[in-house]
């Protein structure tokens, strides 16, 4: 181990590795974290580095302050990161909502195991992804990635820090137990070849006219400013106005959370990532994500070879959702095959933009899926059987 | 002959937010009283009020952050410690103060204030205790003595309260002292001693509640309550932490001062970089 920020170079890496090298590659100078099964080697491996860079790695108390702290740290200006699982994923809902309403930049990495409440610790699930989405109280935007190997878990850290920094939201690693306590190879990249987006910053300072949350762009980002950078501003987690201070009137809480939200929305083209495999003529759509698309790319393959015209669409980006290629997808499919490790929940979606019958593959979770439950249920639509989900 | 002084400019107009004025805080309340003290602090700190930072949870005592004229954090419930936590480490050339108040602080947030004593974050923090959940409107806390009355409490409070020195000085904070709303100057040379002194600072300050904790309590303006600190504030240094529990309703000396000042070695994250 060296004190290099940027491992340059080919490894074989542990997923949780992978992600804390990839946050230092990325600039993160900052990770306060609770351990927690799967994602304590994300915590350890930060342990061991922050410090030969300089940075800082704090454990704290829980989940709750390991969320306040990483933007206290970004309201400071720092890239910073947390690292966690369901329980405390649950816990770190609160302070999301904090980062969603100040628009303080950060990454958040949920290492996904089986749940509800303590669940399975040592074992993959895939069952926080509408928590992911939905989990704090209100209306907002987010945008949440989710890897399937080592090496996606380097290149997505690095892209999540851009992401925040850029769209001035916490930005969600969704990765699972697979995935993170997974071996692979990783090549790091040259230090000079890591993407950097800035985070957008004010052009004039103090000239009067400067609104701290006003959005003049069509992105609907406002620049940022930083604790101590000279513009005594004021960041409420109240409904504020374009100058920061609470303003709770209707119309300026509709205005606010429209926002929010939108500001997702209107880059969400930016936003999204998928990858595709055998969809150009493909009648049945298999979709998955994280570990679980291995079989399923897997499955598809198989059915290939037995003349089956399946195709694969895998999501890299679980929100925003790629709603317009589904909808593009579901003028030429016959039918959609949907598979992940909880008892229905992206499946939700996939329904919202497509009129044909979705036949769901769900495990709870406890182990990685393999593909033959996938290659049953493609072999099952395929030969028109009437197994869907609808309704 | 005398001759009229006239001032265009106070010398705090730079450190509160005039046009935020009026406040929301009720009439009788002691908020105001310990932010102008604070304000005082920041000015006579020598540090540039652009190195200065405030942090606070959700409350009336969190309101400050929006009054004050420095960059400010009005934050989630119970989180300004961690909030604060992150900014100082990240910036440390920032003073942060945390301004919150003992629902804020001791209950909801009572988990990180303890570990931000042990760890001596070099945070400094100001608690107003008002005996009670003023913004909700008067409900029971961790400072709430027993047997008080409240919204929530109609019959008395049936929990013991918190000693919040006790709690701090076991919990590792480098200094400790409490005062009330009268001891104005005491409040202020505290905070600017605390801004020399490295490490987790944390300072009780006594408030009146009329609306929120007097109604209740037979202690009917904020004025009597700052009667009531005036008639029964001791500084006793031979009085142990462990006697330093507050009941406004008994006929009981208020005991008050610097009760902790210790070198204790501040938090500082691990390096292997040579810096300086």
């Amino acid at each position: 181990m060296t004190g290099r920020k940027v491992l340059t170079g080919q490894h074989f890496m542990h997923g949780d590795h992978a992600c804390a090298e990839g946050a230092l590659a990325a600039g993160c100078r900052f990770f306060a974290g609770y351990p927690i099964t799967p994602s304590t080697e994300v915590a350890e491996r930060l342990a061991l580095r922050m410090p030969q860079l300089g940075g800082v790695f704090i454990q704290m108390e829980d989940e709750l302050a390991s969320m306040a702290a990483i933007l206290g740290a970004s309201a400071a200006g720092a890239r910073s990161m947390t690292a966690t699982s369901g329980p405390g994923f649950s816990l770190m809902m609160e302070n999301i909502g904090l980062g969603v309403m100040l628009e303080l930049p950060c990454v958040v990495v949920n290492i996904q195991r089986g749940s509800p409440s303590t669940g399975l610790p040592t074992a993959p699930g895939q069952s926080d992804v509408m928590q992911a989405r939905w989990g704090s109280h209100g209306d907002y935007g987010i945008v949440a990635y989710t890897p399937w190997s080592p090496q996606e878990i380097f290149d997505l850290t690095v892209h999540c820090f851009n992401v925040a920094d850029r769209y001035r939201v916490p930005v969600l690693l969704m990765s699972d137990e697979v995935v993170g306590h997974m071996v692979e190879r990783v090549v790091i990249p040259a230090e000079e070849a890591i993407p950097k987006w800035d985070r957008k910053q004010p052009d004039g300072k103090s000239n009067g006219s400067f609104k701290p949350f006003q959005a003049l762009d069509p992105d609907l980002v406002p620049p940022i400013v930083h604790a101590g950078d000279g513009y005594r501003i004021h960041y409420t987690s109240l409904t504020h106005d374009e100058n920061g201070f609470p303003d709770l009137s209707p119309e300026n809480h509709h205005r606010l959370v429209t926002r929010l939200v939108q500001k997702i929305q209107v880059n969400a083209d930016k936003l999204i990532l998928t990858e595709d495999y055998y969809l150009e003529d493909a009648k049945i759509v298999v979709i998955s994500f994280g570990s679980t698309a291995r079989s399923a790319r897997r499955a598809v393959a198989e059915a290939r070879r037995e003349g089956i015209p399946a195709g694969f669409l895998r999501l890299i980006s679980l929100w925003p959702f790629p709603e317009k290629l589904v909808q593009q997808l579901a003028k030429d499919a016959d039918a959609f095959v949907m598979a992940e490790m909880n008892l229905g929940q992206m499946v939700h979606e996939v329904k919202r933009h497509v009129h044909q019958p979705v036949k769901g593959v769900f495990h709870a979770g406890g182990a990685m899926m393999p593909p033959e439950p996938i290659l049953d249920a493609i072999r099952e639509v395929a030969s028109g059987g009437n197994g869907h989900t609808r309704g | 002959m005398a001759t009229a002084i006239l001032a265009d400019k106070h010398p705090l107009d730079d450190l509160i937010r005039a046009h935020r004025m009026p406040n929301i805080w009720c009439p009788g309340c002691g908020i105001g009283i310990v932010m102008r003290c604070f304000a005082k602090a920041v000015l006579e700190s020598g540090l540039p009020a652009d190195d200065h930072v405030v942090v606070s949870g959700i409350g009336c005592s969190g309101r400050v952050a929006g009054y004050m004229n420095l960059d400010s954090y009005h934050t989630t419930h119970g989180r300004p410690i961690p909030f604060a936590t992150g900014l100082k480490l990240a910036n440390p050339r920032l003073m942060v103060t945390v301004f919150s108040g003992d629902g804020d602080l001791a209950a909801i947030g009572g988990n990180h204030l303890i570990h931000a004593a042990r760890r001596n974050v070099d945070i400094k923090v100001v608690c107003i205790n008002n005996f009670n959940y003023g913004m909700t409107g008067g409900q029971f806390g961790p400072t709430t003595p027993r047997g008080a009355r409240s919204t929530t409490s109609p019959y008395g409070n049936p929990e013991l309260p918190f000693n919040l020195p006790y709690l701090l000085a076991a919990a590792g904070a480098s200094f400790v002292s409490r005062w009330t709303t009268i001891h104005v100057r005491q409040i202020q040379e505290d905070i600017l001693y605390t801004y020399k002194k490295p490490g987790f600072t944390f300072m009780e300050v006594l408030s009146p509640c009329p609306v929120g904790f007097g109604k209740s309590n037979n202690i009917n303006e904020g004025v009597d309550e700052m009667e009531l600190y005036r008639q029964r504030c001791v500084i006793d240094p031979s009085v142990g932490l462990a006697d330093l529990e507050i009941d406004l309703r008994e006929e009981r000396p208020i005991y008050v001062g610097r009760l902790v000042d210790r070198d204790l070695p501040p938090y500082r994250p691990v390096t292997l970089v040579e810096t300086e």
